[in-house]
């Protein structure tokens, strides 16, 4: 995985709520074998037509914003499991969604994925959204390594959770698996004293 | 410390806590499906290693495999593939597979509690966000994404951070016409599409109690759309009477030994939820949704709120695009509202239960002209069941067509999809928009409320006819 570095750029704003990761990635893009491409259907029926030309008024067709942020309305990422939508983020690519409030899976999925989710209050992320509208060329500073969002032109900032765990994993593009593979022993020594029927 | 089951099952299975808020747990049981899994696979071979523990691990083939002609090959290329890469990969890491045609294939989280895989006590993951259905058991199941598929594939481990618990208790007896679907729907109306994330639901009380487990299976299943990482009942003699005899099941003295350990699977008195929800099983009604997200629903006797109803800006704006998709008005009944299509089946409502339900509404009857029908069983077992009962013969006599097992039109990944603008009223899970095909228009409804609706051709309340 790819070290999470502080990134300062301009965001795209998506001033949705509930968006689902069906919007995100249609199931019907989910039948590659590969983690690669998914960027290409990212928000397909939101983006494109029937005939595949693009719907002019959807956000990430509007030459106005670009970047390496997606900002979205509160509860990103709800509904299924499927990694394809932080894949479908990655590979657009975006590194870092912003929201209020993120769906659980989601969230994990896109820490597995150097992929930072950074959630904000309401009044922040109103803000950042404000700020965009105001100014497409609008930027945010993300800093994992202090979890600090901060708007470039005004210095407003504000700090976002994340695990001590996970902050280092981003930092140094470590996965879990690596982790628990270390940890080989005491799975064995679990598994011993396991009471099995 | 008085616990909750949640905990007891939680704390059994953590194998080292990393800090306060990360922990490896333990994974009992691990089910593969085609969709999730080629990528996971795919990160073993990189590393150089095996599947850990290949006993603990069953595969099925389910998002995208066709509901006619299981025995022909696939005609959609890439849906092909997928499966054929599900088959490769598990002969080559030793994984025990069910394919097309098998009697033990089916939709996973029905084939997990019908070979009594599925047991109180485990914890059991799935690429696939409706493993919560097993917490039916008093399991902790709950969807993990792609690298988590890995992580359990290559160390029957996950990281992760432990939930908080919320209680969802609901007292009382059910109305004519109300079943286990209704009781969800109901409980997501109420706290919204998000408003269990970050918990994990203990669903109880003397409605939850008086569910069969087809029925608890159905409550759990839908956890997930109101954003909980997971949902579960305490097991009981329903829970044990339904395991007994299984394949999988406990046999002789370890049947009675593990009675014994399940019976300790409950709360303790005093044991401390982060969140408490008490519901009137009087209260709850048929339901049917009307917007796209599963929190959108109502009482099929009430209406669609008025745009009055909806607080904050932000709330309306989603509350009006999701009924222009609909192509509903804030206020209408919904009594009353055309169906083109109905699907009966998925993980939500594709179980032997479900088809008597519905079944037994059509006996007799014929379905509306115009309506247009997708009625299938959630596994090869449920298919041979309902066959064996006769309900394909009263389905097939009411003008339907009795299909294969699969996902189905519950997410379109198949050749089972509802055409652009076309309203569906379904036993599935979600209402999203395209959920069931680009353009489809979703109600969600119990198999009764769908029975109903595929009789008359527009939504009518159960309540008034049972």
């Amino acid at each position: 995985m790819e070290k999470f570095q502080t990134l300062v750029s301009t965001a795209v704003p998506l001033q949705v709520e509930d968006v689902d990761t069906d919007q995100i990635i249609p199931a019907r893009f989910l039948k590659a074998t590969t983690r690669d491409g998914f960027g290409e259907n990212l928000f397909r029926d939101w983006r494109y037509n029937p005939d595949g030309s693009l719907k002019e008024d959807f956000v990430l067709n509007n030459p106005k914003y670009s970047g390496d942020i997606l900002v979205g309305g509160k509860n990103f990422g709800s509904g299924s499991s499927r990694e394809h939508a932080a894949w479908a983020i990655r590979d657009y690519p975006f590194k870092v969604v912003v929201s209020s409030f993120f769906a659980d899976i989601f969230k994990g999925n896109a820490l597995n994925n150097g992929l930072l989710p950074v959630q904000v209050s309401e009044e922040f992320l109103s803000k950042i959204f404000n700020a965009i509208e105001a100014d497409p060329k609008a930027e945010l500073k993300v800093d994992l390594e202090n979890q600090a969002i901060t708007l470039v032109s005004t210095g407003e900032s504000e700090n976002f959770e994340i695990s001590e765990y996970k902050k280092v994993c981003l930092l140094n593009g470590y996965d879990d698996i690596d982790y628990i593979l270390s940890k080989k022993a005491e799975i064995l020594e679990f598994e011993k004293n396991q009471v099995k029927f | 410390m008085a616990k909750t089951l949640f905990e007891k099952v939680w704390d059994a299975h953590i194998v080292h806590k990393i800090d306060d808020s990360t922990e490896i747990l333990y994974i009992d049981r691990h089910l593969v499906h085609e969709v999730t899994s080629p990528q996971a696979f795919a990160g073993l071979e990189k590393r150089g290693i095996e599947v850990f523990r290949t006993q603990n691990t069953v595969a099925t083939p389910d998002h995208n495999v066709p509901t006619k002609d299981q025995h022909l090959p696939i005609q959609e290329e890439l849906s092909r593939l997928q499966v054929a890469k599900l088959k490769d990969n598990c002969e080559k890491y030793g994984v025990q597979m069910f394919g097309l045609g098998h009697p033990n294939h089916g939709i996973v989280h029905i084939i997990g509690p019908e070979l009594g895989i599925t047991q109180p006590g485990m914890t059991i993951v799935c690429g696939d966000s409706h493993t919560s259905t097993h917490g039916a058991f008093g399991a902790i199941a709950f969807g993990i994404g792609t690298s988590q598929v890995e992580s359990v594939l290559a160390t029957q481990c996950l990281l992760q951070s432990k939930p908080k618990t919320m209680k969802i208790q609901i007292d009382g007896e059910l109305g004519k016409g109300v079943l286990s679907k209704d009781i969800i729907l109901y409980i997501i109306s109420q706290i919204s599409s998000s408003g269990g994330t970050g918990y994990f639901v203990e669903y109880c009380g003397s409605a939850i109690e008086s569910l069969s487990m087809e029925a608890r299976m159905t409550v759990c299943n839908m956890s997930i759309e109101m954003g909980a990482r997971g949902g579960m009942i305490a097991p009981d003699q329903t829970t044990f009477n339904y395991i007994e005899g299984r394949e999988h099941a406990p046999k002789g003295e370890n049947w009675e030994k593990a009675v014994a350990y399940w019976k300790s699977l409950k709360t303790d008195e005093g044991a401390k939820f982060d969140k408490e929800l008490y519901i009137k099983a009087e209260d709850i009604g048929p339901m049917v949704t009307y917007g796209t997200n599963p929190g959108m629903g109502v009482r099929v006797d009430s209406h669609i709120p008025t745009l009055d109803k909806i607080e904050g800006e932000n709330n309306r704006i989603t509350f009006k695009k999701s009924l222009d998709y609909m192509g509903f008005n804030p206020g209408d009944n919904m009594i009353g509202k055309k169906i083109d299509w109905v699907f009966i089946g998925s993980c939500t409502n594709g179980r032997i239960e479900d088809l008597r339900i519905f079944a037994d509404y059509v006996k007799g009857k014929k379905k509306a002209d115009h309506v247009n029908d997708l009625i299938v069983p959630g596994s090869k077992q449920v298919e041979n069941q309902a066959r064996a009962e006769g309900l394909d013969k009263i389905i097939e006599e009411a003008g339907f067509k009795f299909r294969e097992p699969g996902c189905s039109a519950c997410l379109a990944m198949n050749e089972d999809k509802v055409p652009k603008g076309q309203y569906s009223i379904s036993t599935s899970n979600r209402n999203f928009e395209g959920r069931q095909g680009p353009g489809a228009r979703t109600i969600l409804a119990s198999p009764l409320t769908v029975a109903a609706a595929a009789i008359n051709g527009y939504i009518t309340n159960v309540a008034e006819e049972v």
